[in-house]
């Protein structure tokens, strides 16, 4: 063991610097929209806060895919449809303006609900089968958004749903500007506020979930699902409520988009954003709460820090050679792969996710310098 | 007539009729079989005899097509194998079917998955790691990194987890190095020795008779014998077939 991770080691272990490191990090969340505010720029924190439902969207996505290894590529799918119920309940569309508290645990319910339906027909899929059928499930819900206008006009089609109210919890309207002592809270931070608390709340439930019964049931299956059936575990029903689970955490996100965005459009929910939410969780460390927070940030933050490149160009070079625009997505690409290359198991893996992956050798020195701590 | 009806009283298992197919395709041809409680019983026959399918029905992992599964008394023929877990039902399935990513202890608790009583739960991890000392000496292993007999001990081990009053063993000698598989073997009477219910099935017809107190043999999908382990050890047809001469 190299000696800063022997450092390490002892500080994780040391009570006061856990609590010390806990403040540094509640100190940090709770300022970062002024902080960043005030150095990058409005533009940013709205960008922190995109990070936050991102970060929600992948934990949900986390047990579907990280816990109970079923390989879901059509994940957005409710997100699209949490975030079409709250537009439907609270919008000039059909002109119903339904609070938030009733909006959004509905459309968490009914994304549940599209979870199981998804879910129960593929019972006996795995891998690469799965993986085509919730595809096409994707599919098959950002299509109907985009014709359910006619005979019956539901979704307003391509044109997506406007005006959607914001998210106001009783007199506190998230859209508006409050002062509180001098301090100027504009809608963005407001909101950065409500995402920071629900994402909390969806960490906390996934760290429970993780070491729970349920969570032990997830991994028996993902690892051998005859035996997990030996074993008593009623593989249908917990795999239905894993598919559930992560699709309520994607419907309570799509709510909170709806309100925050206050425009939506079935092109929100194509394809694409299925699968840079997969990134998110495959990156950062399938399994790993921590991996999948930090893949969601880096996956929405690095893109965006990326449009930057014409003005570095300009600044070192005096001219601007590649428009900023064309090399964004091939430097995010690259990055992608030299992250999978070097980090195979994700930027976080998971103890579970390198041992899979045969891993480097330390694994088995780790095992037993971990036993030796315990029986210490 | 009444003798089959007092054997039934003291049945923990009787099977009446058992048909099973996959697809068209019936693997088990109607088959009776009556497992007393705490006796151990085994299953011999060839490859593809239907021993493995009889077992999977047994547990709950694939419904009959026909016929009538009794346990303690209760008609179980339809119900599924979480069900049959709770009633004291435990399989070890065939090719062992431990969690290989999982250490050895988490195996363990997942054997523990449908009870409810934390305290028992701690007692039988206790008792299993007495029974398997090598399990104990490699609990926060990964369970795939287990040589072969450990993993057929610790898919046991799991399955005594669940605290069955049935256990099912499919072949627990298959890929051992006989001396693994006579210190299996050893383990199994224990297990018997200690109350708890056993139908086996073996291909390693020898073994599996001289621990048995009663044996079926199975051929294409039928019983075709059925008798005290001493008398089929003897039998010359069962002798020629199955013990190698």
């Amino acid at each position: 063991m190299r000696d800063w991770q022997r450092r390490w080691r002892g500080w994780k272990r040391n009570r006061q610097v856990v609590l010390g490191a806990w403040i540094v990090i509640g100190i940090v969340l709770a300022l970062l929209p002024f902080v960043t505010g005030a150095t990058l720029g409005r533009g940013w924190v709205r960008i922190i806060d995109f990070a936050l439902l991102y970060v929600m969207l992948a934990l949900g996505l986390n047990i579907v895919v990280g816990y109970a290894g079923l390989l879901d590529l059509g994940y957005i799918a409710f997100y699209a449809v949490g975030a079409y119920v709250y537009a439907l309940l609270a919008s000039p569309h059909f002109g119903l303006h339904w609070p938030v508290w009733m909006a959004l645990p509905l459309g968490a319910t009914v994304a549940a609900v599209f979870g199981v339906l998804l879910g129960s027909p593929t019972l006996r899929l795995r891998g690469d089968y799965l993986a085509i059928v919730t595809l096409g499930f994707g599919e098959i819900i950002r299509i109907f958004l985009n014709n359910l206008n006619a005979p019956f006009n539901l979704t307003n089609g391509p044109q997506g749903i406007n005006l959607i109210d914001p998210i106001r919890i009783v007199d506190l309207g998230f859209s508006e500007t409050y002062t509180v002592f001098g301090i100027s809270f504009p809608p963005t931070h407001n909101y950065y506020y409500l995402f920071l608390t629900l994402t909390l709340a969806i960490i906390f439930i996934s760290i429970r979930l993780q070491d729970s019964r349920i969570g032990r049931a997830w991994v028996a299956i993902r690892e051998d699902e005859i035996a997990a059936a030996a074993t008593g575990i009623n593989t249908r029903n917990v795999k239905l409520l894993a598919f559930a689970m992560g699709a309520t955490f994607g419907g309570v996100s799509g709510g909170l988009f709806a309100g925050f965005q206050g425009f939506i459009s079935p092109e929100s929910f194509n394809l694409f954003e299925s699968i840079i939410v997969l990134c998110m969780v495959v990156l950062g460390g399938m399994g790993n709460i921590a991996g999948v927070i930090l893949g969601a940030v880096l996956l929405t933050t690095f893109p965006e820090a990326l449009r930057y490149l014409g003005e570095l160009q300009y600044m070192v070079f005096g001219q601007v050679f590649v428009d900023a625009a064309d090399l964004r997505m091939l430097v995010f690409g690259m990055a992608l792969v030299l992250i999978m290359i070097f980090r195979p198991a994700g930027i976080l893996p998971s103890m579970r996710r390198r041992r899979e992956l045969g891993a480097d050798a330390p694994v088995a020195a780790q095992e037993q310098a971990s036993l030796y701590d315990a029986q210490r | 007539m009444s003798r089959a009806t007092s054997s039934n009283k003291q049945s923990l298992l009787s099977v009446r009729d058992l048909r099973v197919a996959y697809g068209g395709v019936v693997a088990v041809k109607g088959i009776d079989l009556e497992v007393g409680r705490g006796e151990l019983v085994c299953l011999i026959g060839a490859n593809g005899a239907g021993k493995t399918t009889t077992l999977k029905a047994l547990a709950g992992m694939l419904r009959p097509a026909g016929g009538t599964i009794r346990y303690d008394g209760h008609a179980i023929t339809r119900r599924r194998s979480y069900e049959l877990v709770s009633l004291g039902i435990a399989l070890v399935p065939e090719g062992r079917g431990i969690f290989g990513r999982l250490s050895v202890l988490e195996n363990l608790k997942l054997g523990a998955y449908v009870r409810r009583d934390t305290l028992g739960v701690s007692q039988d991890l206790d008792r299993g790691f007495e029974l398997f000392p090598r399990l104990a000496e490699r609990r926060s292993q990964i369970a795939g990194t287990l040589s072969g007999g450990e993993q057929q001990m610790l898919a046991i081990a799991r399955a005594l987890m669940s605290r069955p009053r049935l256990l099912l063993l499919d072949e627990p000698s298959m890929g051992l190095a006989p001396i693994m598989v006579q210190r299996i073997f050893g383990t199994i009477r224990r297990i018997a020795a200690e109350g708890v219910t056993l139908l086996l099935v073996e291909q390693n017809a020898r073994l599996a008779l001289e621990i048995s107190r009663r044996g079926y043999v199975m051929e294409s999908g039928r019983v075709t014998l059925a008798d005290e382990a001493a008398a089929l050890l003897a039998n010359p047809d069962v002798k020629r077939a199955y013990l190698g001469g």
